[in-house]
């Protein structure tokens, strides 16, 4: 997942979760049946796990553009040999 | 969010948050229901009435309890705990209450009922009071949620006596 992916996978998640809390809430309120409630709800938290937890290629939308591996060979990292090996030698 | 068991994680707690929070509204949703239950206690019949070797009194009686409590129920409720009590006073304790039945109404089909029955637990006084004493029957009952606050109620019903010498 990239960046927006993950962002829009948790607030999928949390309103996912919120909406049908509220439906299970109202249709067990409705049919006066606690159980019915319970059911809903169980059913809404499988259903948003099925969405948000899965790496989906939707969740891939903005890729990040990391460096191509031939422009890390024309730039290459700053080395600092002396310092490095000066350190080693006064811990020894 | 970057990676599967940090996402499942944030969703299991989030979700036990979630029905916390239903639970807690529909212990609320009870606060709605208005019950208006009714009840009806007959003595039919005083079966003996003693003194015990140890000197305390103990009588057993037939009785005739009947009751609609169907408006107790609500779509939040486990049970409702019925039992039903003799109140009287003495001169040693202010209030006596000695409980002579009890019942567990699992469901709102059972809530109208009507049981002829002698006492369940035994009448039995602290001392030797009960001769021509007048007393209360009471119906307690106990509304226990399946989530939320347990309450509770009672209707008293006056004008009961017992005889004035043992039988």
């Amino acid at each position: 997942m990239d960046w927006q992916g993950q962002k829009l996978s948790e607030q999928l998640m949390q309103i996912m979760l919120v909406a049908f809390g509220i439906i299970g809430f109202i249709t067990g309120y409705a049919l006066g049946s606690f159980q019915t409630m319970l059911y809903v709800y169980a059913a809404g938290v499988v259903i948003t796990s099925l969405i948000t937890i899965p790496d989906w290629p939707f969740f891939n939308r903005h890729p990040l553009n990391w460096l191509d591996a031939s422009e890390v060979e024309k730039h290459p990292k700053p080395q600092n040999t002396n310092a490095t090996s000066k350190k080693k030698a006064s811990k020894k | 969010m970057h990676s599967f068991a940090y996402r499942a994680n944030a969703l299991l707690t989030f979700s036990l948050t979630v029905l916390a929070l239903m639970c807690a509204m529909a212990s609320v949703s009870d606060n709605f229901n208005s019950p208006s239950p009714t009840s009806q206690v007959q003595v039919l019949n005083i079966n003996w009435f003693q003194k015990k070797p140890d000197g305390d009194d103990e009588v057993s009686l037939t009785l005739n309890i009947s009751a609609n409590l169907q408006s107790l129920f609500t779509w939040n409720t486990k049970q409702v705990f019925v039992f039903l009590e003799a109140e009287y006073e003495t001169p040693k304790n202010a209030l006596n209450q000695v409980s002579l039945w009890d019942g567990i109404i699992p469901s709102k089909e059972y809530a109208i009922f009507g049981i002829h029955t002698a006492n369940k637990y035994r009448f039995i006084d602290q001392g030797s009071n009960l001769r021509g004493k007048d007393f209360n029957l009471t119906l307690h009952w106990h509304v226990m949620p399946k989530t939320g606050k347990m309450s509770a109620d009672k209707i008293v019903m006056t004008g009961f006596k017992l005889p004035d010498v043992y039988r």
